[in-house]
């Protein structure tokens, strides 16, 4: 019995003394600041701050950029169980709501991109969709997202602006599963962001309908409370919001105001 | 077996002390988050969380496609594991691995192999599509999701139950006159039967638990698609009370399986 505990004591010792080591080198580098950011972002925004993240670590040598991209719902739930952060970036305000109410934002979130929801269909239109009302035409397939989620309140939203009421086959947990059901053919329509669409190229026809500005989707992003780099988060958010953010995420399909 | 039979001289090997501790840290590993789910539980609200119409519609979902799942497992898998067992032919190994696959592949690979194959454009999919058969975002796809990952736990466990018990018996029976059939029937399948029946249930707990596979390939609609895995998932995307509520409701007929099923059957060297 105190053979093994030895052992696991011994092991335990090391591997903390590597820690410790490893992280000595790390500080005492000469001329190099070692620092990192770390950003929780929505998943809808993986490549353009994949994109910003580059440039910041170009504009800022020396300083990590750590990107962890999930549902704006799971990440604040990993935000108020205690993970460490820099920077949170929601998909919408009810999500950074819940954020800022469980205490883990520093300051005031700042709106920085918008996003509203489009039809895709299977490449070429084979059922000749050309606006809302065409998605509640008997026969066809429509998938959504389930009203838990944040695209799928928008589409509520837009059923009732519209007064059209759509019966889907599938209501997913995630916009990236409608787009799937899409663009494998399973559905012959489908609601997700026109930045989703961009993304998904020519593996999707994108139908574009003036309802869709009934529901639009507001992108805040915060500084978090127990930031250890506190400095270089509002730089990086500084990055999104300004001239350089504002190009990136355009080019994406969001919308900049 | 025989060396534990009282009245004869052997020393009996007891396990070294230290073993316990890890075995006790495995075994908390396993039992503080149960306990840690029960903790986070709003029993107050308990039963309207469970007892919601989606909740409901998502438990009698999962029990009858589970069911439907397991019957389809026995049907075809009883035969995969006969053949595995006791026949011989080039390639067999190769066969074996092939469709034990599922066993180790993350469910959600296997979705969207199913959607490659039972989808509207997929290899037999596009075919059914044509006779008018719509297998996409049907109960039937849940079943077929829960089906391709659950199978290969049936034959495995009733093709391990065929070999420990060996040909004896059977190849008396065929000494005797007995056609194939008849050895299948009176001697083969009465001796594994307990092998067959916890190969059963894994196959039913299995498929009461498959998510990714569904979520792929089957779609989530109320009713006709969403199990009560992905309704959990769902819900916990506002409502985790209710999520953990639901959580519950599938530990329960989880442990109620192994309860029923008895520990001593799974636990038996298959």
């Amino acid at each position: 019995m105190k053979a093994w505990l030895g052992v696991v004591t011994a092991v335990s010792a090391s591997a903390l003394l590597a820690g410790c080591s490893s992280a000595d080198t790390d500080a005492t580098r000469p001329g190099d600041t070692a620092t990192s950011v770390t950003v929780f972002a929505a998943a809808s925004l993986k490549a353009t701050f994949t994109e910003l993240a580059g440039r910041f670590e170009s504009d800022h040598p020396g300083t990590k950029v750590a990107l962890n991209f999930a549902g704006s719902s799971d990440l604040v739930a990993q935000l108020t169980q205690g993970a460490r952060a820099d920077v949170f970036a929601s998909a919408d305000t009810t999500n950074m709501t819940k954020a800022v109410d469980a205490g883990v934002i520093a300051g005031d979130p700042v709106a920085f991109a918008t996003n509203i929801l489009t039809i895709v269909t299977p490449p070429g239109n084979p059922k000749g969709i050309t606006r809302f009302a065409d998605l509640a035409a008997p026969g066809t397939q429509v998938v959504v997202c389930a009203a838990q989620v944040p695209c799928g309140a928008a589409t509520e939203k837009l059923e009732r602006a519209t007064g059209v009421t759509l019966t889907p086959v599938s209501e997913e947990s995630s916009v990236t599963d409608v787009l799937g059901k899409v663009t494998s053919g399973q559905a012959d329509a489908g609601l997700v962001y026109v930045t989703d669409a961009a993304g998904a190229g020519d593996k999707v026809a994108t139908v574009p309908f003036p309802d869709s500005a009934a529901a639009v989707n507001t992108y805040p992003i915060a500084a978090l409370a127990d930031s250890t780099n506190p400095t270089a988060a509002q730089q990086f958010i500084g990055l999104v919001t300004g001239p350089t953010g504002k190009d990136v995420l355009s080019a994406a399909g969001f919308g900049t105001s | 077996m025989r060396s534990q039979r009282r009245g004869q001289s052997v020393v009996q090997v007891g396990l070294p002390g230290w073993i316990y501790l890890p075995a006790t840290l495995g075994a908390l590993f396993v039992i503080v988050p149960l306990i840690a789910i029960l903790l986070k539980i709003d029993w107050p609200n308990f039963l309207p969380l469970v007892s919601s119409e989606s909740s409901r519609a998502a438990l009698v979902l999962s029990l009858k496609t589970a069911a439907a799942s397991t019957l389809v497992c026995i049907l075809l898998g009883v035969p995969m594991a006969m053949v595995l067992a006791r026949s011989q032919f080039h390639g067999l190994s190769v066969l074996r691995a092939l469709v034990l696959l599922p066993l180790v592949l993350p469910p959600v690979v296997g979705g969207i192999a199913l959607l490659y194959t039972f989808g509207r454009q997929g290899l037999l999919g596009a075919h059914f599509d044509l006779w008018g058969i719509r297998i996409a975002f049907s109960t039937t796809a849940v079943v077929l999701a829960q089906s391709f990952v659950s199978l290969p736990f049936l034959v495995v466990s009733l093709e391990g139950a065929l070999r420990s018990a060996g040909t004896g018996y059977e190849n008396i029976a065929a000494t005797l006159g007995a056609r194939p059939t008849t050895v299948l029937r009176t001697v083969t399948v009465p001796l594994v039967l307990p092998g067959l029946v916890s190969g059963a249930v894994l196959a039913f707990a299995r498929s009461l638990g498959e998510f990714g596979a569904t979520l792929t390939f089957a779609g989530s609609l109320q009713g006709v698609t969403r199990t009560l895995p992905l309704e959990i998932y769902l819900q916990r995307e506002t409502d985790a009370d209710a999520a953990v509520a639901l959580s519950l409701l599938l530990i329960t007929v989880a442990a109620v399986i192994v309860i029923v099923s008895g520990t001593r059957r799974l636990a038996s060297p298959l």
